[in-house]
């Protein structure tokens, strides 16, 4: 928490920047807008007037050396890309000031309604926006980041615990809905009231196939904050990836045969063939690059500094494959990640591990919000053709279509399942179906020759807002209200990680005892394949290693960081140093202050500290402190602190000492993590249950 | 299954069912399990169990086949070890890993919950003071790891001594520096394993499986 004046300055600051950027945009919309300057083209203008913009013509008689210039139109794209990305951003960093905002409402939202809001500005006068959600932008660069990062997060065991579950919501779901939502649309158009009747079977079939896949990227940003318990999180989460085949099918199927006079039963037939092209082809391609990208890991150990390039360009190159073949791109890249993940991690260097994570969480973020964005600022400027019926019939069946699906499917999947579904999470899991930007972008692209495209525009556009606003924002109170099982996602303790193994374990062998195999029993196996054949290929040190052993390393290195946190934590502090009138020579030229200060801390208990800025840590200042004040200046100062929410306490320090002494005020903010939790039992030879607190120094110092 | 069989045991099979649980399919399908392995005897040794081969590669078997062999698993509050069990106290060990039913209350799932979490740590605590102690948990973390390559002794030692510390600042928060952490009781145990909602993992799905294949395999590893 940052002192509440600065604070303040920060937002005003934010609105004035973000303002300012709008405007900025506005002369930068659209790119055919300007014509082009050939390059090499000097513009010369006069010094004294400011720059007259890209129109400036260049002046007949020139002869001197221009000392000012400027060329926007050779920049102008990829500062245009800039600005956009960078106001997006913006308008994320403008969220995070109200935490209830975010809280209450997800950000798919505020980012769609800020998107409103700059479109309103933008068709006002009368600019196009960067077509970012065209169809060849939106597929080949906005949505791969996405997708990518939750491929490379999906939590896998759970993943593979309930692959069949996935899968089976996946394709049938999505067919059940396509077809249902399709025939019923078809015949609501029969009814004359509404005025549709000119849209035939194959075209409704066709939207029907658009509207009724679920979005990963609407789903995943509303259930990344609501907390549900695993299973339930993980249906969700795989059935939005791996729905792509489907669609994909559905939709160039559809697309063909809206073109055709009439469908013949072998076109069912090749559609059915078709989707295992699809789909299975897509996770053969993404296994593929996976294990390739796996093999190109093991001999990076000279290049650490291009190790996460590998990544990105496997995981591109299998979306680009994918889409190259016309077979599911989404399911590429996610089964690449999946497969990648394990092997990669073991072989890059620990650096090429964060930074791996880091860049695709951001890319993932950065494409997310822009997706958002322009559906909010695309929706003002595009041609709308309103049709209350058929607008309204189609956010009621696709509702309908699926509820009525996610009931009947889980009553034939839940005999099968270890944890069936009750009706809580079937409730969820027919209300979270949120539909996103791929249908907007697989609707633009529908041919223009079927009549009433621009009312399936409209309906997309009406049918995202809703889901996104009102299920969006609805579903996290609904979770509390309904109460359905929670997990608490976060537990990467020691002992649990032991005893879930244990249970495993435990599991395995009492299956093995009793003849039952479940879904243990493969994943045995495939451990041991893996253990002997895989990781000996695409390992470099092969050491076979327990997820046990893992988890500890890891929780090992964290906590190290921690330590080491807490002691630049004095650092900082003492650089924060406002005010010093004298500067005494004591050892560095940079400030230096002794002070006592007695700190009242949240829980109101005194705690002495004495704080030696800018290097050493609080236990060892103590006896130091002592003789320098006693032999040095015999100065005495107090401090009074006032802690700022419990978080910072600001301390002020006067000293008093005799004339010829060096009297000074000085200002600090110390954190009050660094006065009270250091622990005092620094020699541990065999106490490591001694003191609890110290749980990473003891193993540390043990070591 | 033979339905002979199960019409000439049914008064028994009632008497188990409502003891453990199952159903009398489960029961049946379990007794021709328990008579494959038992040599169509009446009771099951040590040895039998040690002649499944998947179990072998098993790296805490010593430990499964141990809590078969428990008393304290048998729901009669014995205690010690037994040389040989009967199939009434097999059931009584395998309902443990039943499956919850569908609709039950929060008491119901919190009463399944410690009673698994009792058989796990019963697993631990071999010497049944009540308490796990370092040496216990040791030697389990040494068990689960053996299967994972040459990995020291001290890193598991080092791995069970930080699972030890964490139990202890979860359930005694701060301590003084002269205090000393006895073990792990199984209140404690309860509390660190509260959120690994050991109901729905720690299950087997007992399927209608044809055991004849499997009675094949191991009558021929056996010889």
């Amino acid at each position: 928490a940052q002192p509440l004046s600065e604070w303040a300055f920060t937002r005003h600051r934010l609105y004035f920047l973000t303002i300012g950027l709008v405007l900025l945009n506005l002369p930068c919309g659209s790119y055919t807008e300007i014509p082009p300057k050939p390059p090499g083209t000097v513009t010369v203008l006069p010094p004294v007037t400011p720059a007259e913009g890209p129109q400036a013509f260049p002046d007949a008689e020139n002869s001197n050396l221009p000392v000012f210039t400027m060329n926007y139109a050779r920049i102008q794209v990829p500062f245009e890309v800039t600005l956009w990305v960078l106001l997006a951003s913006f308008a994320k960093i403008g969220f995070h000031v109200y935490h209830k905002i975010t809280f209450w409402v997800p950000e798919s939202c505020l980012l769609i309604s800020i998107g409103l809001m700059v479109g309103a500005i933008m068709h006002s006068v009368h600019e196009e926006p960067p077509a970012v959600l065209s169809y060849n932008v939106f597929f080949l660069f906005m949505l791969p980041p996405i997708v990518l990062e939750s491929g490379y997060f999906i939590p896998t065991r759970p993943f593979f615990e309930n692959v069949g579950t996935v899968l089976w919501f996946a394709v049938v779901g999505t067919l059940w809905n396509s077809i249902g939502i399709g025939m019923s649309l078809y015949a609501v158009c029969q009814i004359e009231a509404f005025e549709v009747q000119d849209i035939n079977l194959q075209e409704n079939m066709l939207f029907a196939a658009i509207i009724s896949a679920v979005d990963p990227v609407a789903v995943l940003s509303v259930f990344e904050d609501v907390s549900v318990n695993e299973q339930l999180y993980i249906v969700v989460f795989g059935e939005c990836l791996f729905n792509d085949a489907v669609t994909v099918v559905l939709y160039n199927m559809f697309n063909f045969v809206a073109e055709m006079p009439e469908v013949e039963p072998v076109d069912v037939f090749l559609g059915v063939a078709r989707f295992f092209v699809v789909g299975l082809g897509g996770m053969g391609f993404g296994v593929i690059f996976g294990f390739v990208a796996s093999f190109t890991t093991r001999f990076t150990s000279n290049v650490r500094e291009i190790e996460p390039l590998f990544i990105f360009m496997y995981s591109y190159l299998a979306y680009l494959v994918a889409e190259l073949f016309s077979i599911s791109s989404i399911m590429a890249i996610v089964t690449c990640a999946l497969t990648m993940k394990y092997y990669v991690e073991e072989n890059v260097s620990q650096r090429s591990c964060t930074t791996i994570r880091h860049v695709v969480k951001m890319l993932g973020t950065i494409s997310e919000t822009l997706i958002f964005f322009f559906l909010g600022v695309v929706t003002i400027t595009t041609e709308h053709e309103w049709n209350w019926g058929y607008i309204m019939f189609t956010l009621l069946l696709a509702l309908v279509w699926r509820g009525l699906g996610v009931l009947v499917l889980t009553q034939i999947i839940n005999p099968f399942r270890t944890i069936p579904f009750n009706f809580k999470d079937q409730f969820i899991l027919g209300y979270g179906g949120l539909r996103g930007a791929i249908s907007f972008a697989l609707v633009f692209t529908l041919p223009d020759s079927i009549g009433r495209k621009k009312l399936f525009v409209t309906t997309t556009i009406c049918m995202i807002m809703f889901t996104v606003f009102i299920q969006g924002i609805s579903i996290r109170p609904l979770i509390e209200f309904i109460n359905v099982r929670r997990t608490n996602r976060n537990l990467e303790t020691i002992n649990v990680e032991i005893h879930s193994r244990l249970i495993e374990h435990t599991i395995a062998g009492v299956e093995d005892l009793c003849g039952q195999w479940s879904h243990y029993y493969w994943k045995d196996k495939f451990l041991k394949f893996n253990n002997r054949i895989l990781r000996k290929i695409l390992i470099r040190d092969n050491r076979a290693e327990s997820s046990i052993v893992a988890l500890y390393k890891k929780l090992e290195l964290q906590n190290a960081m921690e330590i080491l946190d807490t002691v630049s934590g004095d650092i900082n502090a003492g650089s924060s140093i406002v005010s010093l009138q004298y500067v005494y020579p004591l050892s560095h030229s940079s400030a230096c202050f002794l002070s006592l200060s007695l700190s009242l801390s949240r829980s109101l208990s005194l705690a002495c500290s004495l704080s030696l800025a800018c290097s050493l840590s609080l236990s060892f200042s103590l006896s130091l402190l002592l003789a320098f004040s006693l032999s040095l200046s015999l100065s005495l100062s107090l401090s009074l602190s006032v802690s700022f929410c419990g978080l910072v306490t600001l301390s002020v320090s006067l000293s008093l000492c005799p004339p010829g002494c060096l009297s000074y005020t000085s200002f600090h903010i110390v954190h009050p993590s660094s006065l009270t939790h250091y622990p005092f039992n620094l020699n541990r030879s065999d106490g490591y249950l001694r003191n609890p607190e110290g749980f990473g120094l003891g193993s540390i110092y043990q070591g | 299954m033979g339905t002979l069989q199960s019409l000439s045991d049914e008064p028994e099979y009632r008497e188990l069912a409502e003891k453990t649980g199952f159903s009398f399919e489960q029961i049946g399908i379990l007794h021709k399990r328990f008579k494959q392995l038992s040599h169509n005897e009446n009771t099951l040794r040590r040895a039998d169990l040690d002649t499944i081969p998947d179990l072998a590669c098993n790296p805490i078997r010593t430990q499964i086949i141990e809590a078969f062999f428990d008393k304290r698993n048998f729901h009669q509050n014995g205690d010690g070890t037994v040389e040989e069990i009967s199939f009434e106290e097999f059931l009584v060990v395998m309902s443990h890993f039943r499956p919850p039913a569908l609709n039950m209350t929060e008491e119901q799932r919190e009463k399944v919950r410690r009673e698994k979490l009792r058989f796990l740590f019963n697993m631990h605590n071999t010497d049944n003071d009540g308490t796990i102690t370092l040496e216990e948990y040791r030697h389990v973390v040494e068990e689960l790891l053996s299967r994972s390559g040459a990995l020291g002794k001290e890193t598991a030692k080092g791995i069970a001594d930080a699972a030890m510390l964490e139990v202890a600042s979860i359930s005694m928060g701060h301590m003084e520096p002269d205090e000393f952490y006895e073990g792990i009781t199984f209140e404690h145990f309860l509390k660190i394993l509260k959120d690994i909602e050991i109901e729905t993992r720690m299950n087997i799905r007992f399927l209608n499986m044809d055991t004849t294949t499997l009675c094949n395999r191991d009558s021929s590893s056996i010889r």
